[in-house]
């Protein structure tokens, strides 16, 4: 597996102070029943990516077991990682390395 | 021929063209589900999975549960109750189908854990002597209807 490269936010206008050394990395883990269509949708839709951003995450999450698709504060992973477990994927959230 | 379950049609709306077969089998999905909601029916992990990677995050993981376990099963409740309420609709608008499809999921989710799916499951020939087998097609059932879901909502 490559080396995990944080994921820009792309929210413009938030003033939030993100950790420059050890953000959260909000990661999204392989699962047999959850449909690679519907990953893809689901990151379009929660994180704005464009449909060629999300097509290659979720082959990252298929191909490689997992994928960081969001960084940043605690808090902030946490409501990603809340947005992802509403949608029913497996999310969780750790700090990088 | 009945074709697409779910079309997006030029209004912007969803129609859904389903058999009364299907509607009849669908209608009480939602309901058994919300039953088992808010047990420790181990089926329901994956509705409510763990928020850190690490085990030793134990104070925070708590702190997720407390502040956001209850709004994480209400949406998971609304969902249900969307998809419940339109069974019989011909037509849906884009936040009822975000709601079916949020169900669609709940329900695979739950259903897939118990049949302990695996990724090859999905290309090998289903053995008719196999007690799961009836649960397993619908399962797949559910899988199709929910490509559509997807599919009709990414046409916009």
């Amino acid at each position: 597996m490559s080396t995990p490269m944080p994921v820009e936010l792309e929210e413009p206008g938030t003033e939030e102070v993100i950790e420059p050394d050890r953000p959260w990395l909000v990661i999204v883990w392989n699962d047999p029943i959850n449909l690679m269509s519907y990953v893809t949708y689901v990151f379009q839709k929660l994180f704005g990516y464009s449909r060629e951003k999300a097509t290659k995450l979720m082959l990252d999450v298929h191909h490689k077991g997992r994928a960081i698709v969001s960084s940043g504060t605690r808090e902030r992973a946490e409501l990603d990682v809340f947005r992802l477990h509403e949608h029913g994927l497996w999310a969780t959230m750790e700090k990088s390395e | 021929m009945i074709g697409a379950r779910i079309k997006r049609t030029r209004r912007g709306d969803y129609q859904l063209r389903l058999p009364v077969e299907e509607r009849d089998l669908l209608r009480s999905l939602p309901g058994q589900l919300r039953d088992l909601l808010g047990t420790d029916d181990p089926s329901l992990h994956r509705l409510f999975p763990p928020a850190y990677t690490d085990d030793s995050e134990h104070e925070h993981e708590d702190e997720y549960r407390r502040l956001m376990g209850n709004d994480l099963e209400e949406h998971h409740r609304q969902a249900l109750t969307v998809m419940e309420e339109t069974v019989d609709a011909d037509r849906l608008d884009e936040e009822q189908l975000a709601g079916w499809l949020g169900a669609l999921n709940q329900l695979r989710l739950v259903l897939g854990t118990r049949l302990d799916v695996t990724e090859d499951m999905y290309e090998r020939e289903m053995d008719p002597d196999d007690p799961s087998a009836p649960a397993f097609a619908l399962y797949t059932y559910l899988g199709w209807l929910q490509e559509q879901a997807v599919a009709a909502l990414s046409d916009g």
